[in-house]
């Protein structure tokens, strides 16, 4: 039976191959290596810090911050985790895995806050950049790889790259929705005082927001995380090659070890950073709250605290 | 009184096509026909008002009305569609931007329905908002702010914040953030309706004293024609977005320009409404040093009166009635003064008719003073027949549609 690709061949491959190829490598090249550059240089001081703080100082230290954070059980749990870390005898990697990842986690934060703050403030904005988040979602991550890898090469700042566009949503997202959900009447007030938008912006919406936001950062950190393993296919070190090159050899042990390090470091990111979301003033509005009022009917956020209150 | 506020043609329209719908409007058009036919919402149509220097002036309507779509356009917090709106005879609806907000700085502030307190910020760092965002030194604001919390007494919770305080005690925060700024006018939209009725009354009465010390000029929006009365120097009827009368509170009761206004003015208690002078009559008072017990009687008897009062140049002597003086006069023939009764009630003028009850109980009638001079005089009958007077016309306005939920 015949059919139309007997005849004729739509030529993407070459197409997007000739494209990425012959026209965006050679001539970006320039701009790629400028993206690349300010990654590459917040990488080397965070890992040049982590792999130079001895062991048992970052292992107090962390649990102290954890039993600030979030109490006594998060500080034993982490203190354990480290320890543990060491003794399989993966602390370079997981050094190595921490500093990439809080590598992509302040570029997500320096790029995906601003731009929630853009999508809040105009409603053209957020329609344009809502299909955006969407793909970056939904793509899966190998789909980018390729591309990735010929304008930046391999290594490190690539797979960083790949994990930011990974991880970019949740920010935006969360951002965006924070600062909407500040009450009406409160942003109504800081105008009606004479506040400029910026003023309105830094001493309202974002105090108001933080805990949406930090429930965004915290999304962000665990979909970085996620990405280790994904960013060693193209050369990134660390936890994630440990995992990759365990698989490839079909050494499971290495491979646990890894994987157990991802898990562990992700447990302890994910507990502190929860705790500092929810430490924030109890009456900004809690994530919990902001996704339940985009299901209710009416304008969102605006219910939360119309009832009269009686205290003291 | 100097002109403080003044605004003229204030429109608004919500939708896409603001100017076909004001068109539209001047020709004649209904507020329901232009939302049929266009989907705008005509927000506000044609306000006309002005408001003297330390005076309250009181927009009363039911929900709906565009009281809100009012207030906030006199701060542009509403962009208004047509209309100008002036403080001190500066147009507020053709300032730029940084004109705008310098406005919002100096001259207007606001206090919300919902209090609209920054939940993250102390009590009184919410009320140094304005100063902040002025760009007074931390000192000073504090300092003002507390000065400012201390008029409505809540200077003891300045360090807490305001979720810890009650209903009315944040309002008290939302009023002394307004203060704080010393503003020239202070917007009020429906600031007390969401508290219980009883705190309602303590801030009305407080409101009401802080004006009289700090005469400032208070646009104030309720959808309580009681509040509306106890507060408003002038209030303005709302309905649909128009005024549908604007008076005092005596005009409003006493003449309420249609149905509509009659449904809500029915029930009101005429007697906190009106004052003594809206029932006194001419004193048509005798004179110590000319009149005799004789000229007393026949004045009586033209005017139809049962007593008089005596005056002794401008102050008063005291009273005569018909009584006394026939029994004086068949007696000795001479003096007005064997008969003068020195006991007498007497009321300021600008009280109201509910303080008159007891006093004008006696057979006397009751010396209405302005100043502490005799303006006229209040008997009984005139007081019912006032009191009476808007019956009639509720018995009328009753099979209207009564409006629901005022
Ligand atoms: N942003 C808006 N968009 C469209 N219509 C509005 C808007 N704000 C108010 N309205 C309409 O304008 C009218 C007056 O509203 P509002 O001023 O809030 O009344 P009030 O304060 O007296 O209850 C109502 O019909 C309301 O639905
Ligand atoms: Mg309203």
């Amino acid at each position: 039976m015949w059919q139309p690709s007997d005849s004729i061949t739509l030529p993407l491959g070459d197409w997007v191959d000739g494209f990425v190829k012959g026209w965006l490598a050679p001539n970006f090249r320039g701009v790629f290596h400028a993206i690349g550059w300010p990654v590459d240089q917040v990488l080397q001081s965070l890992s040049g810090f982590l792999h130079a703080v001895p062991m048992p100082v970052f292992t107090i230290v962390v649990a102290l911050i954890a039993w600030w954070a979030a109490g006594r059980g998060v500080a034993i749990f982490s203190f354990l985790a480290l320890l543990v870390l060491d003794l399989i005898h993966v602390w370079s990697d997981t050094m190595t895995t921490l500093a990439m990842i809080l590598t992509a986690v302040v570029f997500c934060a320096a790029v995906g806050v601003p731009l929630g703050i853009a999508a809040a403030r105009s409603d053209r904005f957020a329609r344009i950049l809502r299909p955006i988040l969407d793909i970056m979602q939904t793509i899966p991550p190998f789909v980018y790889l390729v591309p990735i890898v010929m304008l930046f090469g391999v290594g490190m700042v690539p797979g960083i790259i790949a994990t930011i566009i990974f991880a970019l949503p949740p920010i935006v997202r969360l951002t965006n929705l924070g600062i909407r959900n500040v009450q009406a009447e409160l942003v109504e007030a800081a105008y009606a005082f004479g506040s400029t938008p910026r003023q309105v912006l830094w001493e309202v919406q974002i105090p108001l927001a933080l805990r949406t936001i930090m429930a965004g950062l915290n999304q962000t950190l665990m979909l970085a995380l996620s990405m280790v393993v994904i960013a060693a296919l193209i050369g990134a070190g660390g936890l994630g090659l440990e995992v990759y090159t365990g698989l490839g050899r079909l050494d499971i042990g290495a491979a646990t070890e890894g994987g157990l390090g991802i898990v562990l470091i992700a447990i302890i990111l994910d507990r502190i950073t929860q705790a500092l979301g929810e430490q924030r003033d109890a009456t900004a509005p809690g994530l919990l709250d902001t996704l339940k009022s985009l299901f209710r009917p009416g304008r969102p956020g605006r219910q939360a605290r119309q009832e009269p209150r009686q205290a003291a | 009184m100097t002109e403080k506020l003044s605004v003229k043609n204030l429109c608004k329209i919500f939708g896409d096509d603001p100017d076909a719908a004001l068109a539209q409007l001047r020709a004649g058009r209904s507020k329901d026909e232009i939302l049929k036919q266009t989907g705008m919402t005509v927000g506000v149509q044609d306000a006309n008002f002005s408001v003297g220097q330390g005076e309250i002036f009181v927009v009363m309507g039911l929900s709906g009305s565009g009281k809100s779509t009012l207030v906030r356009m006199l701060n542009r917090l509403i962009e208004p569609t047509a209309g100008e709106v002036r403080i001190d005879g500066e147009d507020i609806v053709s300032a730029d931007p940084e004109q705008l907000r310098q406005i919002r700085l100096k001259k207007i502030a606001m206090v919300f329905q919902h209090f609209a307190l920054f939940p993250h910020k102390t009590v009184a760092e919410n009320v140094e908002y304005g100063l902040k965002v002025q760009g007074v030194p931390a000192a000073e604001r504090r300092r003002r702010a507390i000065a400012a919390l201390e008029q409505v007494g809540l200077e003891p919770w300045a360090d807490h914040r305001p979720q810890a305080l009650s209903g009315g005690m944040q309002q008290r925060v939302g009023l002394a953030r307004g203060l704080a700024v010393d503003p020239e006018v202070l917007l009020m939209d429906e600031p007390f309706s969401a508290l219980d009725p009883l705190i309602r009354r303590d801030m009305q009465q407080e409101l009401i004293e802080l004006q009289r010390k700090l005469k400032m000029t208070i646009v104030f929006i309720t959808h309580d024609l009681h509040e509306a009365l106890i507060l408003g120097d002038h209030i303005a009827i709302m309905k649909e977005g128009r005024f549908v009368q604007i008076g005092t509170a005596e005009e409003i009761v006493g003449e309420p320009a249609d149905d509509y206004v009659s449904a809500f003015t029915q029930d009101i208690d005429r007697a906190k409404v009106f004052a003594a002078d809206s029932v006194m009559a001419e004193p048509q008072a005798l004179e110590l040093s000319k009149d005799t017990p004789r000229s007393a009687l026949e004045r009586m008897t033209e005017l139809k009166r049962n007593a008089l009062y005596v005056l002794d140049g401008d102050r008063i002597a005291g009273v005569v009635t018909y009584r006394g003086l026939a029994g004086a006069t068949s007696g000795h023939g001479g003096d007005l003064g064997a008969a003068l009764i020195r006991e007498y009630p007497a009321i300021e003028s600008a009280a109201k008719l509910y303080r008159l009850y007891d006093l004008a109980r006696g057979e006397l009638p009751v010396a209405v003073l302005d100043d502490g001079r005799l303006v006229g005089v209040a008997r009984q009958g005139d007081i019912f027949k006032q009191l009476a007077a808007g019956a009639g016309e509720a018995e009328g306005a009753a099979r209207q549609p009564a409006p629901a939920g005022a």
